[in-house]
């Protein structure tokens, strides 16, 4: 059993021996191989015969066209929804959002939440908050269900109980609600929508995530594959959607490539079994939907993250994972290990923002920048530029560029900057520099054979018997000798 | 990543050549391989004796002060208006793609401009820009190809190696499971968090012994470092060498390559 405590989970910096711990664990790594595997192959067969560079190219546009006009776009998006019925919320940050959605559910006299994925009510720990408050939040996608059950917390973005093979899952389900252990998926899935049916019918409020909010027609939109988002944002009398000031886009024309986009990153589907677009709440003359409609907007340190240049372009994420997918460290490691919200290389570059790089700083150096992280988002994010940015900024290496993200320099220490700096005195002295290496050559039979952490797996690289500035002096010399032209010669 | 399209020059009479740090003391044997591919297609190539190291290793690690610096003493060694070929995708990816972002705001931007709009990975070099003509005089052999992460998504030459090897009559070429998937490295990386990367190059070397492989051939000396650095530490039937090591041998009929 891959059993996570939540004591793990916390603080952030423990990243090491939890990815340690991760890698001794032979089923877990199965399960995110096999998994991973899958998704990249189901991906790829989604995007077969369409031009996907001209498609992130346009994905990539709309986002940054959004968020270029983020805050006309929101004030619009406001009040359109208030026209159609919807209230608007303002939340800074978690806690605020925590505080609004309760105050909601204490008007209303809500006892009982269904909650439908949500990753910014993750983000924002609402379960434990609303329990805390006497409120019973309840999971209902089934991933979100099973991570609740078992007392943990998402190891993916789109699929949360990812961690878990078939046979976790059944003997979970046999514990907690007695269902007869299965290998059936379909049986295994059927025994949990039979439970989660009369939850829905009983919630007071539903609570749900967005994925796109469209300002110019105030439509929420909900991207799902089990109908439990639109069970959740129809069944109880009160739909609270909640999510980040960031995912507004102009127009419905706009949503649309967003929506391709998305559904193929994610999980190679072209379309998802539902799509649900939410503009007001239950009119006079409709039979069902909740009569109250609320939006939360949570900042949580986007606006932060928006006023840098370069760093805006974190917020174009429309939450795919298609980057955990294809990182060969979230595969190797999986999503726990990270320890936060989001994990893998989204989250190396969204948490520091939302907990500072103090808190996180080993995250944006678990990474080798081997870029397929970049390579396949969507919207083009250049995830691994915004990785090195977050190192010299956790080092604070560049006076050039001076900046202040929270927690800015909490990784410089003297030796380490010692070490860059003696670097950078023989790198920047070519006579020096040709010396010690000529005589570290020379030298080389005196090389130690074992060199720190790398030499614990592998073999040292042995020190070549001449440098290639010496191999090629002396070609040189050769040549001049015999008056062939001239080459290998300094200009 | 290299989203631009490039139009790959007509072939020059001189380049100049860029040997990177890792091949100046690990492989020389690579370097000098790539010198003379170069001078068999008539370029005169020009190794400037300054040169020392792109600045790579300081600017993953976020010291981008002292990699600017490292880098500034590079960039006075080309002043020709001829390309820079690079025997490294990682190193070439540093120069063509980051010197920009490095050198912006400071003084010599537009050097830094030029000197990275001209800086070529050498096979890409070799295949697109001089047309190489490859005659196999090699006994027959088994490779498999390990295109370094940098050269297929920052320099975009993935195509590039499988398309030489190709050109070989006497090499069959073997594809490993993942191709793309990361070995490992990543500089500092496979140091900061060695049971990662260990994890990683353990599949990688296991890919190549499972899809039958004696020899690996790569694009860049920090995967061949670490994945024949494994092989070797494992005891796994196999060895690797720089690609360009590879051509020469095969073209010259000799077997002087630094083989590990």
């Amino acid at each position: 059993m891959t059993q996570v405590s939540e004591a793990d989970h916390s603080p952030v910096k423990s990243f090491h021996p939890r990815a340690r711990e991760a890698l001794k664990n032979d089923q877990l790594r199965g399960n995110f191989r096999n998994a991973m595997d899958g998704l990249m192959g189901k991906r790829t067969k989604a995007f077969a015969g369409w031009d996907l560079e001209a498609l992130r190219q346009l994905g990539a546009g709309v986002r940054q066209r959004s968020l270029a006009r983020l805050p006309d776009l929101l004030l619009q998006l406001e009040s359109r929804l208030t026209d159609n019925g919807i209230q608007v919320h303002w939340a800074e940050d978690g806690d605020e959002a925590c505080r609004i959605i309760r105050d909601i559910c204490v008007e209303r006299d809500a006892k009982r939440v269904i909650k439908g994925k949500s990753m910014v009510s993750e983000e924002m720990e609402l379960n434990h908050y609303l329990e805390e408050h006497g409120i019973e939040a309840l999971e209902s996608d089934l991933g979100e269900y099973i991570v609740q059950m078992a007392g943990e917390t998402p190891s993916h973005i789109i699929m949360p109980a990812i961690h878990k093979n078939t046979e976790e899952i059944s003997e979970l389900l046999h514990n907690k609600t007695g269902t007869e252990r299965s290998h059936d998926v379909n049986y295994l899935t059927a025994s949990a929508r039979q439970q989660l049916r009369e939850k829905f019918m009983q919630a007071d409020v539903g609570i749900s995530g967005v994925n796109f909010a469209v300002a110019e027609t105030g439509t929420l939109c909900l991207v799902e594959n089990e109908g439990n988002g639109r069970m959740t944002t129809t069944v109880p009398p009160c739909h609270i959607a909640v999510t980040g000031i960031e995912k507004v886009v102009a127009t419905l024309d706009e949503m649309a490539p967003l929506l391709a986009l998305l559904t193929r990153s994610a999980t190679g589907q072209h379309l998802t079994t539902y799509f649900n677009m939410i503009s007001r709440p239950r009119q006079p003359d409709e039979l069902d939907g909740p009569e109250a409609v609320h939006l939360v907007l949570v900042d949580n340190g986007r606006s932060g993250i928006y006023q840098d240049d370069e760093l805006i372009d974190t917020l174009r994420c429309i939450r795919c994972g298609a980057c955990m997918n294809h990182c060969p460290v979230y595969t190797r490691v999986g999503g726990h290990a990270y320890g936060t919200t989001y994990p893998g290389p989204i989250g190396s570059i969204l948490m520091p923002h939302l907990l500072g790089l103090d808190e996180t700083r080993h995250l944006p150096t678990a990474s080798s920048l081997c870029g397929a992280c970049g390579e396949v988002c969507p919207v083009k994010i250049p995830i691994p530029d915004l990785l090195v940015r977050l190192r010299r900024e956790s080092v604070d290496g560049d006076k050039l560029h001076a900046s202040g993200v929270q927690g800015h320099g909490s990784k410089r220490s003297r030796g380490e900057a010692l070490i860059w700096h003696g670097w950078q005195w023989l790198h920047e002295r070519p006579g020096l520099y040709r010396f010690a290496m000529a005589m570290a050559t020379r030298l080389r039979v005196l090389q130690p054979s074992r060199a720190g952490a790398w030499s614990r797996s592998r073999t040292t690289p042995k020190l070549a018997s001449k440098t290639l500035h010496q191999r090629v002096g002396e070609r040189a010399r050769t040549t001049e000798a015999t008056s062939r032209p001239v080459s290998g010669g300094e200009l | 990543m290299t989203d631009a399209i490039r139009v790959y020059p007509a072939k020059p009479d001189k380049v100049y050549f860029f040997g990177t740090c890792l091949v100046d003391i690990f492989y020389p044997d690579a370097g000098v391989a790539g010198i003379q591919l170069l001078e068999r297609e008539g370029i005169e190539v020009v190794f400037p004796q300054d040169q020392t190291c792109c600045g790579q290793p300081a600017y993953t690690s976020g010291y981008h002060d002292q990699a600017r610096a490292v880098a500034a003493a590079q960039l006075d060694l080309f002043p020709g208006d001829y390309p820079i070929v690079v025997p490294s995708g990682s190193c070439g990816g540093m120069m063509r793609k980051h010197y920009p972002d490095l050198f912006r705001d400071a003084p010599q931007a537009a050097k830094a401009e030029s000197v990275a709009g001209r800086i070529w990975e050498l096979t890409d070099f070799l295949l697109n820009v001089c047309h190489i003509h490859l005659d196999d005089l090699g006994e027959p052999t088994t490779v498999a190809l390990h295109t370094s992460c940098t050269a297929r998504r920052e320099m975009g030459v993935a195509g590039v190696g499988p398309r030489l090897l190709q050109k070989l009559k006497n090499v069959s070429v073997v594809e490993q499971a993942r191709p793309e998937e990361c070995c490992g490295f990543g500089g500092t990386f496979a140091v900061r968090h060695p049971e990662i990367s260990t994890a990683m190059v353990t599949d990688k070397v296991q890919a190549f012994v499972d899809a039958g492989a004696p020899e690996f051939v790569t694009t860049d000396c920090g995967c061949l470092m670490n994945i024949a650095g494994h092989a070797d530490n494992t005891r796994q039937p196999l060895t690797g060498q720089h690609i360009l090591s590879f051509l020469w041998q095969r073209v010259s009929a000799t077997d002087d390559g630094d083989r590990v």
